[in-house]
């Protein structure tokens, strides 16, 4: 029997914004599912989000939905968590969004370890505001700020997220359709601070400025720009230059931030 | 039973308000001089099962607060200008989505880092419009410990009823200062929560304006599942560009406080009845007017003084009142005039406004006040 | 009895916020007068000039701040010379005679000995030189009975301490009477 993702959508506020050939749907159907196979309780669990493409996400799914200010999804959401720790909370956003005007709130949501799941659409761009590149953006990619070839080196953002102290850290493409809510269940099973990045695309504002004559196209390089890491060990360096990981890349057993405040509460009260 | 009593700083007595208002969470970042209210809330928040959290900044302090608050949780941050400066983005958000919750703002020197340590009363217009877009405004400047106390259990209530962020400011003399403060007992002053959905899951939608101006809030977590953005919104919570919604909202919005000034507004007149000059003065530089007030009547001026105790909404039609009986209005603030500004847009030009302003971080003494009144003809 | 005021001066670290605190407490919890305590600081933890202002009357307290100062104490030369412009006439100035070295001119009395080395040599322990200072400035002003002042000292300290203040304090007392001499 085919899935029913109707259930956990609020059918009267689709069709969303996205174009046609954005990766973005791909990610919530993965986010669906994945919230099915962990069992969430909708009206028990949050989805919070910023401000860009990836960040309306939340208002199509029929959940305690937070759409927040531009970059401000990991400290709102710490919020909610830290003040009902019961709930579960899942965040939602682009690459933008969260490592540029979100990076500070983001490394520190990492370093904290709370027990949220944080899902960064890639697209490499600033699509919302018309294809400006993002930290996410390769050196000398074009952009609308940057028809020149963009200057800048581009953030790791699975690095950065394991280098800040996040727990769980996976990456998918839109691609691997199949992968994405595995990746994303096993993240929200996983206590602590866990991170997916799946790797998007943008046709609107990127695919076009850089040579990409189609959406199958963009999703054809992210299938041949990619390896798992399992595979990834049985292949030389000279095989794997290029290539991006995908999988579970970093996965470690640390304390959670909401049970070590409930330590310091036990330990107020015995004071007290 | 004698009641409780303690010798408190004002940042101090901020804290215990908040406490004796059922605050159960509180984000914040340090920074002087306020930085004595986080502080007690980190010990005395957990003790009482609540949540303390210091954040990586001052605008995650502040999205934190909003997000605790959605959970239903009474919130408090504390802050001092440029803290104010940076929280402003979600103060807005704040506003716009509807979320109770107390930002304390101790006011030192500005602008940018300015005097860390010196005092200030100079982010009352940051106060109304230091966000962007039209939005409510309710502001408090206490001008004692003990009112610190009180006008923090007040900006809970304020916060809670009109379902908006209130701020409570006081300049870092009266943060700073210490006093004999005499507590009240539980259930001495009203305490507000604020309004939750006496409907169904099903039917709640968290702006339905059919509940009144105010509509009510359900908490994250509670068994409602709504949505909640910054965007111009529906009475369902979901984004809207539709004209005629966005511009009800809006006003709605600004409406709920402005509807209800005078429950929200609150001031003191002292020896105004006869008054030919009227000192119009706030938080610390408010003491020092009381002062003069009492030298100058020794002296045969027939002065007064109106405190603002709230300073948004500010009491507009009381002043064009007294306005009518003044020879002028003397407005001492550690600011450049902010103050004189907005008595002059409500006096309609009846009497002048003779200012003393300071910036240079030392206060206004009696002095300066009594010197001014004699300028008056 | 009227507004009086006082003004504890010095570097930054030298515990005189708590002196004039503890001083201030004594008045409006002990003595039940009114009492107000301000500061000004600068950014410094350590160093710097530092003041703790009191304020205490039988009568509501306006002005938190002082506008003549009946007495003050400096603990440092620098303190001395910023702080004592305003020392109203037949005030008290009490200083510490080690570090303080050029008296201000004016009509008022002058007290000093050496409260640092008094701390650090007589009672043990130079962290205790403000709470000898406190001991001093009540002794001097006479606004607060030695039996309140002592259990403000005696209720502000931690309870490992309370010998170690408590001997502080009523050295103080007496160095400042003797000095007064």
């Amino acid at each position: 029997m085919a899935f029913d993702y109707d259930k956990y959508l609020r059918p009267n506020k689709l069709p969303h914004i996205w174009c046609p050939g954005c990766g973005h749907g791909i990610v919530m159907k993965g986010l669906i599912r994945a919230i099915d196979t962990c069992g969430l309780k909708k009206e028990d669990t949050a989805i919070v989000s910023g401000i860009g493409c990836a960040s309306r996400l939340p208002g199509y799914l029929d959940f305690c939905t937070l759409h927040t200010a531009h970059g401000r999804a990991a400290a709102f959401a710490t919020g909610v968590k830290m003040a009902r720790p019961e709930m579960n909370v899942i965040l939602v956003g682009g690459d933008g969004d969260g490592t540029a005007i979100g990076g500070n709130h983001f490394i520190h949501a990492c370093r904290r370890n709370i027990n949220m799941t944080y899902i960064i659409m890639n697209n490499k761009i600033y699509g919302m505001t018309g294809g400006q590149f993002s930290p996410a953006t390769p050196t000398g990619d074009k952009a609308s700020t940057t028809v020149y070839g963009n200057p800048d080196p581009a953030f790791d953002i699975a690095k950065l997220a394991i280098g800040a102290g996040a727990t769980f850290v996976a990456r998918g493409t839109a691609f691997h359709a199949n992968q994405i809510d595995k990746l994303i269940a096993e993240a929200i099973q996983h206590k602590g601070f866990s991170v997916v990045e799946i790797l998007d695309d943008c046709p609107t504002t990127y695919g076009r400025r850089n040579k990409f004559k189609s959406v199958i196209e963009m999703m054809n390089h992210l299938k041949e720009t990619t390896v798992p890491v399992k595979a990834a060990e049985k292949m030389s360096p000279e095989q794997l230059k290029g290539k991006v990981l995908t999988g579970v890349l970093y996965k470690e057993e640390k304390p959670e931030y909401t049970e070590e405040y409930a330590k310091v509460i036990q330990r107020a009260q015995a004071a007290k | 039973m004698a009641k409780k009593v303690a010798f408190l700083q004002g940042n101090e007595a901020a804290a215990q308000g908040a406490l004796y208002a059922g605050c159960k969470f509180f984000a914040g970042y340090p920074i002087t001089p306020s930085t004595e209210v986080a502080e007690v809330m980190s010990v005395e928040l957990p003790k009482i099962g609540g949540k303390f959290i210091q954040m990586e900044d001052e605008i995650g302090a502040m999205a934190a607060l909003l997000g605790g608050a959605l959970t239903g949780a009474k919130a408090l941050t504390s802050t001092s200008g440029p803290g104010l400066s940076l929280k402003q983005e979600l103060i807005g958000y704040g506003c716009i989505a509807e979320i109770p919750c107390v930002i304390y703002n101790v006011m030192r020197g500005g602008p940018s880092t300015g005097m860390p340590t010196g005092p200030s009363q100079s982010d009352i217009m940051a106060a109304k419009w230091g966000t962007h877009g039209d939005h409510p405004a309710i502001c408090l400047v206490p001008a004692s410990v003990q009112e610190v106390y009180e006008e923090t259990i007040r900006a809970f209530n304020l916060a809670e009823k009109y379902r908006t962020p209130v701020m409570i400011m006081p300049d870092e003399i009266v943060a700073h200062m210490r006093e004999r403060i005499v507590f009240p007992e539980p259930g001495e002053i009203e305490v507000i929560d604020r309004t939750t959905p006496s409907v169904p899951p099903e039917q709640y939608k968290p702006y339905d304006t059919s509940f009144g101006d105010v509509p009510p809030l359900a908490a994250f977590g509670s068994g409602y599942k709504f949505h909640v953005t910054g965007l111009n919104k529906l009475p369902d919570g979901f984004p809207t560009t539709k004209a005629e919604y966005v511009q009800a909202e809006e006003e709605r919005q600004v409406r709920k406080v402005e509807g209800n000034a005078a429950d929200i507004m609150k001031w003191e007149e002292y020896l105004c009845e006869d008054a030919e000059i009227i000192v119009v003065a706030f938080g610390s530089t408010s003491r020092s007017a009381r002062f003069a007030v009492d030298q100058a009547r020794k002296q045969g001026i027939k002065a007064g003084l109106f405190r603002p105790i709230t300073f948004w909404p500010f009491p507009e039609a009381r002043l064009l009142e007294l306005s009518k009986q003044v020879k002028a209005f003397i407005s001492p603030e550690m600011n450049l005039g902010m103050c004189a500004g907005v008595i002059k847009g409500c006096i309609e030009g009846n009497a002048p406004i003779l200012g003393i302003f300071r910036v240079d971080g030392e206060p206004i003494n009696p002095d300066q006040i009594i010197d001014k009144m004699k300028e008056v003809k | 009895m009227s507004r009086y005021e006082l003004r504890f001066s010095g570097a930054g670290g030298q515990g005189l916020i708590t002196a004039g605190i503890i001083m201030a407490k004594a008045a409006s919890i002990y003595e039940g007068r009114q009492a107000v305590q301000s500061q000004s600081y600068g950014p410094e933890a350590r160093g710097g000039a530092s003041k703790s202002e009191v304020i205490i009357s039988d009568t509501i307290i306006d002005y938190p701040k002082v506008t003549k100062c009946d007495a003050l104490l400096a603990m440092t030369q620098e303190a001395c010379t910023k702080y004592s412009e305003d020392l109203k006439e037949g005030g008290v100035l009490l200083y510490d005679s080690d570090l303080v070295t050029k008296l201000p001119e004016g009509n008022f009395k002058r007290v000093g000995f050496n409260i640092i080395n008094t701390a650090k040599n007589d009672v043990g322990r130079e962290i205790v030189a403000n709470i000898v200072a406190l001991g001093a400035m009540v002794a001097l002003t006479g606004q607060v009975s030695r039996e309140n002042a002592e259990k403000a000292v005696l209720s502000s300290v931690p309870e490992a301490f309370i010998e170690l203040n408590k001997k502080a304090f009523n050295m103080g007392f007496e160095r400042a009477l003797e000095a007064s001499k």
